[in-house]
Formats: structure tokens, sequence, C-alpha cells
């Protein structure tokens, strides 16, 4: 039957997030493919308060919480108590949201991958600090308005680049990284399955677009998602224990398709645009390089 | 050591069909049973059902399993609408409530 991904749901409805929401998307998918025996920990973000107050929960499996920085130790320590316990057949899952991961919780991600732990950190990325308010993350791309990037007269947009966690992971050699999409989840869930084959640490970046936060309609969430990937604004790609897979659309869109659609780029010139064209293209070289096995890092 | 269990309530005891402005309608004569509709929904409101009194495009489909729209838990996003390569859901204006 037409069942492209596992009917089996580990995610429940009558959640908080907001209708529309990319980063639930991405929780359903990554459970489905983890399956029972999995521990999953959230920081401060908005998968910490989507399950809604406490004694809910949304998902089916252990459900911990832990402080905003402290992803990465916490997986850690689950990983290694359950290990003491004979139970290393359970995943230990980090789902982590881009400011707790690309901004406070950076060391403790770099050290839980360095100490080489059998661990899965996900990152969703919604490209702020959603639950508060939409402030900047340095995951945030170039060009975005965000409220501590706001377009007044002024237009203090983010000047900056988007720091690329999952590049940085593959710098630190981390034995299995990639990129994901919540606009397809075959390929998602197929990632997740290969780093379950994987021994150590794994890092998954998954685009989870934010209606209210990237200012667009609810139901244009995975279109977004798709046009980042036709765009090569978010490349897919896939590091295992060195070797480098790259997914390549035959026929980019160019930026503008993905850019036009969310009120956080609308105030972009031309001229700004045509630099987000350039830095995509030249980062789609970079890639393709990397492939070949010339090492960019 | 004893593990000593914690109370637990599962988020389905919440129900979100009051955040609804507008609200999916299946056009079964339409719908071709591909289920991208079920995989993209965000709030796992979109069942699967085999045997419902539903309208058929033809014989066939009376075998296959059907989407349905769980309205205890639908929010109305609307990406059910957009995703439906097959223009089988219409998003309905709820009643002024
Ligand atoms: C140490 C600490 N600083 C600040 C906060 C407040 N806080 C809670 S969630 C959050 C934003 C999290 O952003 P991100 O990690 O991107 O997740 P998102 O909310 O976007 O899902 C902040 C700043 C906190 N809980 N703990
Ligand atoms: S603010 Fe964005 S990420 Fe947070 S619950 Fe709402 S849609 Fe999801
Ligand atoms: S996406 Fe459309 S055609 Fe496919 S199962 Fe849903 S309603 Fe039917
Ligand atoms: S409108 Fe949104 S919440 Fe409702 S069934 Fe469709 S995808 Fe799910
Ligand atoms: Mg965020």
């Amino acid at each position: 039957m037409p069942f492209s991904i596992p009917k089996e749901e580990y995610m429940m409805s009558g959640h908080t997030a907001c209708a529309g929401c990319g980063a639930t998307l991405a929780m359903r998918y990554v459970m489905k493919a983890m399956g029972e025996k999995t521990v999953v920990t959230v920081p401060a973000s908005c998968w910490a308060v989507i399950p809604g107050n406490y004694p809910n929960t949304a998902l089916k499996v252990p459900f911990i919480y832990t402080p905003f920085a402290s992803t990465g130790a916490t997986i850690s320590g689950i990983r290694e108590a359950l290990n003491e316990e004979g139970k290393e057949d359970y995943n230990v899952v980090g789902f982590a949201g881009d400011g707790g991961t690309a901004d406070i919780g950076l060391q403790a991600l770099s050290a839980a991958m360095e100490r080489g732990h059998n661990v899965f950190y996900i990152m969703y990325d919604n490209e702020a600090y959603m639950n508060t308010g939409i402030q900047r993350s340095s995951s945030t791309p170039y060009g975005a308005w965000t409220t501590t990037t706001p377009v007044g007269k002024d237009r203090v947009y983010k000047k900056e680049n988007k720091k690329v966690v999952a590049d940085m992971m593959m710098a630190q050699k981390v034995p299995y990284v990639a990129t994901a999409s919540i606009a397809f989840p075959e390929d998602l869930i197929k990632k997740i399955q290969n780093a379950k084959k994987v021994k150590g640490p794994k890092f998954i970046q998954i685009l989870s677009p934010c209606p209210p936060g990237w200012y667009f309609n609810s139901e244009n969430t995975v279109k977004i998602a798709r046009l980042a990937v036709e765009t090569r604004i978010f490349p897919l790609y896939e590091y295992i224990e060195g070797k480098f897979t790259l997914y390549k659309n035959p026929n980019p869109l160019p930026v503008e398709k993905y850019l036009e659609i969310q009120g956080r780029f609308g105030h972009l010139s031309t001229e700004e645009i045509q630099k987000i064209q350039e830095n995509v293209n030249k980062r789609w070289e970079e890639l393709l390089d990397r492939e070949k096995g010339k090492v960019i890092t | 050591m004893v593990l000593v269990p914690t109370a637990y309530a599962p988020s389905s005891n919440n129900k979100t069909s009051s955040w609804r402005t507008t609200k999916p309608v299946i056009d079964y004569g339409k719908c071709t049973r591909c289920m991208i509709c079920w995989k993209f929904c965000p709030d796992v409101a979109i069942g699967v059902t085999q045997g419902m009194n539903l309208e058929f495009p033809n014989e066939r489909f009376a075998k296959m399993e059907a989407p349905y729209i769980d309205y205890d838990y639908c929010k109305g996003c609307g990406i059910c609408a957009n995703e439906c390569p097959f223009d089988a859901i219409d998003m309905v204006q709820e009643s002024e409530m």
C-alpha cells in the first residue's frame, strides 16, 4: 500500500505546537524511525512546551527535560547509565533547537561527539529562538528579519551568514552526519536507519520551517521545506565514516522562489537576493568538491 | 535501584479542535488513497480507515485504506489540502462559534 514511511506513531495528537509546526513533523518522523526502544531528551526550546504542562507528554517513550546548554551532556549520561543496566539496544536521542545547538549547547555537543558515546543528536533547525519570540541565532540565515535583527527604517536584518552545525560536525569527523528535511520524510527516515548501523555519535540537522517565526501561512510549511532543497538553500547530504554523498537536484530553482513566500525576507532588495544566490552557488561548488574528495575543512 | 513510576498523561487528552478557523474536508470521489495528507499532518490528526461507507471513484478503491480527518485534533493548518496532489481536500470555513 502507499505508505512510504512507517505507520506506527510514537508522537501523539493534542500537543500544543502551533498549527503547521515543522519541528513537530521533524519529531514525528524521527520517532517513526527510532521506534519504541528509545529515550528522548529535550532542552529549553519549543519542544519543551509542545508536550503540554506536567504531567502531559506527547511521546510514547521516556522523555526527559534538560537545561538549555546540556543536551550533549545529558545524552552522554543517559547512554552510559543505560549501558550499565545492559540496555545497549536502546536509542538515546537528544532533540534540540538551533539555539540550543549552534549557540548555547555547542560545547556540550562537541564534547559528547568527541567522547564517542553511541547517541543521536537531532538538531531541529527553525533558524531562530522561536520559543522566546523569534530572536536571531547563529543558525539564522543572512537576510532574515528577527525581533533582534528588526527591519525598520534602519534595516538591522541579519548581516551574518548561517553557521551550519552539520558542517562543523564533519570537521570534527563525527562518524555519522546528515542534513534532512521535513519535506522528504522517506529520506529523513532512511538516514536515521543508516545512522543506526553506525556505532558512535550521530548528528542530524533537520530544517523545520516555523510559520509564525518565518512569517508564512501554515499550509506552506512542507512547501517551503521542499523549496529550501530545490533552491539549494539547504542542501541534503549524508556523511558516513568519512564518505560524503550529496543529493543533487538536477534543475535548481532560483533562491527567490524560496525567499518570496516568507515574510522574514520580504524586505530584501534585488542586490541582496543576488548576494544570497551567489553564496548558495559557491557553497554548492564546495559541497561538490567535498564529494570528489577535495576536503574543505 | 527501583524505578518509581512518575505521573503520565498523554497529550491526546487535550482536544485541539477549537484552534481551528477552517477545516479540511476530503472529497472521497477524488481521493486516490495516496496517503500523502496522512504523511504530512503535524498533529497526527489524519487516521487510516477501511470499510467506511465512503464514496469510491471506482470499485478498486473499496478495498483500499482511506484517510480520514480526526476533527478532535485537527488545527486547520491546511498542509494536507496544500500537499494533496489530486486536489481532493478543501479547506472549509468553520461556522460562527
Ligand atoms: C540558560 C537559559 N537561557 C535562556 C532560556 C530561555 N529560553 C527558553 S527556550 C529559548 C529559545 C530556544 O531556542 P531554540 O533552541 O532555537 O529552540 P526553539 O525555541 O526555536 O524551538 C530560550 C532562550 C533558558 N530556558 N535557559
Ligand atoms: S513557534 Fe514555530 S517551532 Fe515553535 S511551536 Fe510554533 S511553529 Fe513550532
Ligand atoms: S493526499 Fe489527497 S488523494 Fe492522497 S490520500 Fe489524501 S486526500 Fe486522498
Ligand atoms: S489541516 Fe493540518 S492539522 Fe488538520 S488534518 Fe490537515 S494537516 Fe492535519
Ligand atoms: Mg530555534
